[in-house]
């Protein structure tokens, strides 16, 4: 395929998924964006003033980017494990690709830079959000960005290697509800690591979810627990080990000959 | 029987140029003489430790109509999925217009568009986007796909659903989105696996018009069916795979006049097939009602030898008629006749 033409299939891919995200935004969109609005309430409105200041800050401003990650993370994920599973067990329809002269590696980015859209357009849509209920500052917006696409493309990326091992929707479920949410609500998104115990600090240190957090935070609040470049230094790590076993994926054929 | 035999079951037993040399494979050639498709020892063996394929090779030529039969379970999917590349061979060639699937396959696949057995598309999608997405993963710009697109849907009769979502197409519908989804990139070889699976006869011969079509326009045409009546109406030329293996293949004719002339249907002038039946014990006489029965009829002996028996024995016979077979039962008794194989 010449260089056009492979940009038309890796674009069709993409436009094809962010079409089907856009229009089901009741089940893409929505859950994030009611669950960050509950917690604002709470954090924010009713408990927010007893709880006073964190680090300097308004509790509630302190919440906010762990709470757009929380949205980043589970979308980017789910979204591509549960393209790939289900066009794969459910339609058989990725056959329509895997006929065509696109190569396996852009399939894969197109279906990876689609869960990266939906990561980032649901963070965005959280953070709109936040803005009515916090006063968000700016504080490195490179940062954010940064941080806010490593992340997407990481679970992204780990999304696609759990749909292709997965054998049943139980397999792509479970990730998100037993590994994913328990690694972002341990990882700080409510309290910097100093107000745990000393044991507790070190095992969160093992939470790469942590580092992506606590960089995340300083994109906004110019704090954080351990140094901005370390945990820049974990995420392109994480991305680093997914990449690779993506690769090997596609020059295995993605387990989707037989 | 015997003799036949030889010839048609047993490619064993000769080299493979002599089977095809005796069913006319020179004829085959289209005027380029180009091969649509050329495959080469080709065989499968799944995971599962199943050998779907001992060993195939097959050719096609430009232009030309090719039909692969055999009972459930023979392999064709198999061959074509190898062909699409959605199912990995395990040795053998296969080259599409000379271009190889491994060394070239972004090159092979632009030339062959595929429908497939089982229905794969997403039934959420509106057809035309299953087209238009079709055609982008071929590299065909948007712009252009949506022209081609309603070329190909109006003769297929689904430019008036274009914008329902597959899911509430007829079954026939559903089987021709998937031929309009071939064809967006415009494949000058179109491989059908079972296209007019549940499909019933007026459409099926509006299928067979719209296939008719497309081969006289040059398409290169590669069908599976169970329909005899399908394969001789559209193909020239035909292979039958059975155990994963080639077991007959020439031109459509040469292959279904000898196959259904084979067994023959004796209409008695009076109810005594059983007696028939006894007398004819050398021909393997199935008795169909009671003035009816089946025989079959080797090359050498011909029927009248078994006509003049029963009229010996006072059974006139009323009329002789050539069965027109199913293909299941040419299947069956091609296999049978071959060394026992179940
Ligand atoms: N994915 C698979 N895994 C294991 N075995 C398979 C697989 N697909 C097919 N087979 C086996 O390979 C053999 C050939 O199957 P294939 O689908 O090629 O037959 P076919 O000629 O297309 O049959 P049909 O007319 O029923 O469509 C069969 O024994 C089948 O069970
Ligand atoms: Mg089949």
């Amino acid at each position: 395929m010449s260089p056009a033409e492979i940009w038309t299939s890796f674009y069709t891919i993409i436009r094809k998924d962010v079409v089907r995200i856009l229009r089901i935004w009741p089940q893409t969109f929505l859950p994030s964006i009611v669950t960050s609005i509950l917690y604002f309430l709470v954090f924010g409105a009713f408990l927010g003033s007893r709880i006073g200041a964190f680090d300097g800050v308004p509790f509630i401003n302190f919440v906010v980017p762990g709470l757009v990650m929380l949205g980043v993370v589970t979308n980017a994920f789910s979204n591509v494990a549960t393209v790939m599973f289900s066009s794969k067990f459910m339609a058989r329809n990725i056959d329509e690709i895997l006929v065509s002269p696109t190569p396996p590696i852009v399939l894969v980015a197109g279906f990876v830079t689609s869960g990266v859209v939906r990561g980032v357009l649901v963070g965005i849509s959280v953070l709109v959000v936040a803005l009515f209920f916090a006063e968000i500052s700016f504080h490195s917006v490179p940062v954010i960005l940064l941080f806010l696409v490593l992340t997407s493309i990481a679970l992204a990326l780990a999304g696609l290697i759990n749909g292709v091992y997965a054998k049943s929707f139980d397999g792509i479920s479970i990730v998100p509800t037993f590994v994913l949410a328990p690694l972002i609500y341990l990882g700080g998104v409510f309290y910097s690591v100093d107000v745990l115990p000393a044991f507790w600090q070190q095992v969160t240190h093992f939470n790469p979810l942590f580092y992506v957090i606590d960089g995340f935070r300083y994109g906004f609040l110019g704090i954080s627990d351990v140094s901005v470049g370390i945990s820049l230094a974990v995420l392109l790590a994480v991305n680093l080990v997914f990449a690779g076993i993506a690769w090997y994926f596609i020059r295995t054929g993605l387990g989707l000959r037989q | 029987m015997a003799e036949f035999s030889t010839s048609l079951e047993k490619p064993d037993s000769r080299p493979a140029g002599g089977l095809a040399a005796a069913m006319g494979r020179p004829a085959a050639q289209a005027p380029t003489g180009r091969a649509a498709l050329s495959i080469r020892n080709l065989t499968k063996t799944y995971a599962s430790g199943t050998q779907a394929l001992k060993g195939v090779s097959l050719d096609i030529a430009e232009g030309d109509f090719f039909a692969l039969l055999g009972p459930n379970g023979a392999g064709k999917t198999t061959v074509i999925g190898i062909v699409m590349g959605l199912v990995t061979k395990t040795a053998g060639t296969v080259s599409v217009f000379g271009h190889d699937i491994d060394r070239d396959h972004a090159r092979a696949r632009k030339f062959i568009g595929v429908v497939p057995q089982e229905l794969n598309f997403n039934i959420f999608e509106k057809v035309m986007d299953i087209v238009v997405n079709q055609g982008g993963y071929y590299g065909i710009p948007r712009k252009v796909a949506i022209e081609r697109a309603e070329e190909i849907l109006h003769p297929l009769g689904l430019w008036e659903k274009r914008w329902e979502v597959s899911r509430t197409l007829s079954g026939g519908m559903k089987r021709r989105l998937m031929i309009a989804r071939a064809l967006v990139h415009r494949p000058q070889f179109l491989i059908l696996d079972e296209p007019t699976a549940g499909v019933d006869v007026e459409l099926r011969r509006g299928m067979w018009d719209y296939l008719r079509s497309l081969r006289e326009s040059g398409t290169t045409i590669l069908l599976t069916t169970h329909y005899l009546e399908e394969a001789e109406q559209l193909c020239k030329h035909a292979a039958i795979i059975n155990h994963g293996e080639i077991i007959a293949s020439g031109t459509i004719k040469d292959i279904l006049a000898r196959l259904k002339s084979e067994r023959v249907t004796l209409d008695l002038a009076a109810p005594a097939a059983q007696q028939a039946a006894a007398l004819l014990a050398g021909y393997r006489p199935v008795v169909v009602d009671p003035s009816t029965v089946e025989v079959e009829v080797d090359e050498g002996r011909g029927i009248g030898p078994a006509v003049v028996t029963l009229q010996d024995n006072d059974i006139p016979v009323q009329m002789v008629r050539p069965k027109s077979g199913r293909l299941e039962e040419v299947f069956l008794r091609l296999t049978s006749g071959n060394g026992g194989a179940p």
